[in-house]
């Protein structure tokens, strides 16, 4: 039987970038699992994902957040992405692991809905979920964040998940 | 086209394809894409040969704004079940549980009563040792569905069916007595160990 979960591109930064892209993503699976070990430059930064370089105002996200003394849930709707994590903080010391699941990506459709969970051991556990409102077939994924760059060994791989 | 990695900025490249790498034996098992409105969808004659099963579920139904997403496992509908579960709604966080169910949680979505059209939720569900004939059966599941408006949920369940018999079907549906609409989706998945 063919293997279902293939990882199809990966990559580790060797410089300081501002964003991190995934395009010409392939249409033959059904859903995407992204998991990024982002290393930022600075502190304070939404983290978020972006569909097929669309920077309007066609995301709308929960999440729900626990710091180790306080519980927490907000909506949020920040235009150009999707937020799947909300503190980066700077340095090598703190680096969030954050796994994104995409589900349908490819259908022309429905709406695309992500669901991130990300946790940074010092900081945060947060899962969260957001819709960009569009029936595109999901193309291309940018990673970026508000106001930080990434590191040099910043991480990022992506696998598809193809159904029966 | 191939896949292609670029980066924005001064180091700009583009990394080229790199060739699918099959990794693990994670193997489909069944899925169903719905072509009209459906009360349920059922998983029957689960293979016994994987260690650990993954429900990948994409789901709206077709009332009320959000629902949990149910399961009844080999046709068992006594109260063998029980749950627990931790939910943020976009304003409140919140925890409930329950015993002697007849029913597990195992994920949530959005109803189309006040939500935004064409939006699906989001469920991933593991159901760990579910062939296993010594231990009880226990599901975690990760969930959500932005719905435009709030209320909308993260919803993290855990359930435990209290059954040492192998899991051979999964009967799903949502609470509400609401129906699943056209184009949800679900997949189950194998995981060898």
């Amino acid at each position: 039987m063919p293997k279902t979960y293939k990882a199809i591109a990966s990559q580790t930064l060797t410089g300081t970038e501002t964003s991190v892209t995934f395009s010409s993503i392939p249409q033959t699976y059904t859903d995407l699992v992204f998991i990024l070990n982002p290393i930022g430059t600075s502190s304070g930064a939404n983290y978020l994902a972006r569909f097929n370089s669309d920077t309007g105002a066609n995301y709308d996200g929960i999440r729900l957040t626990a710091n180790g003394s306080t519980v927490a849930s907000a909506r949020y709707t920040i235009t150009g992405g999707i937020q799947i994590h909300d503190y980066l903080i700077n340095g090598t010391s703190q680096v969030p692991v954050i796994i994104c699941q995409i589900m349908n990506y490819s259908n022309t459709t429905t709406y695309k809905q992500l669901y991130a969970r990300g946790n940074t051991a010092s900081n945060w556990v947060q899962s969260s979920v957001g819709v960009w409102k569009s029936t595109s077939a999901i193309t291309s994924v940018t990673f970026l964040s508000s106001s930080s760059n990434f590191q040099s060994g910043s991480s990022f791989s992506l696998y598809g998940i193809k159904a029966a | 086209m191939p896949l292609r990695t670029t980066y924005a900025g001064s180091s700009l490249r583009n990394l080229g394809f790199q060739a699918g790498i099959e990794i693990g034996d994670f193997e489909p098992i069944a899925s169903q894409t719905l072509t009209g409105t459906q009360a349920s969808v059922t998983f029957s004659s689960i293979p016994q040969n994987y260690k650990h099963l993954q429900l990948r579920v994409s789901a709206r139904v077709n009332s009320g704004d959000s629902y949990q997403l149910l399961a009844q496992f080999n046709g068992d509908t006594a109260t063998n079940y029980s749950w627990h579960y931790l939910f943020g709604n976009g304003s409140t966080v919140g925890v409930g549980n329950a015993s002697n169910q007849s029913f597990a949680s195992v994920g949530s979505h959005p109803g189309a009563g006040t939500t935004l059209a064409n939006i699906f939720g989001v469920t991933i569900c593991d159901i760990l040792d579910y062939s296993n004939t010594n231990k009880y059966k226990t599901t975690r599941a990760t969930s959500g569905g932005a719905r435009n408006v709030l209320p909308a949920y993260v919803f993290i369940p855990s359930s435990n069916w209290r059954s040492t018999s192998g899991i051979t079907s999964i009967y799903l549906y949502s609470e509400g007595g609401a129906s699943f609409v056209e184009y949800s989706h679900f997949a189950l998945y194998g995981i060898k160990g």
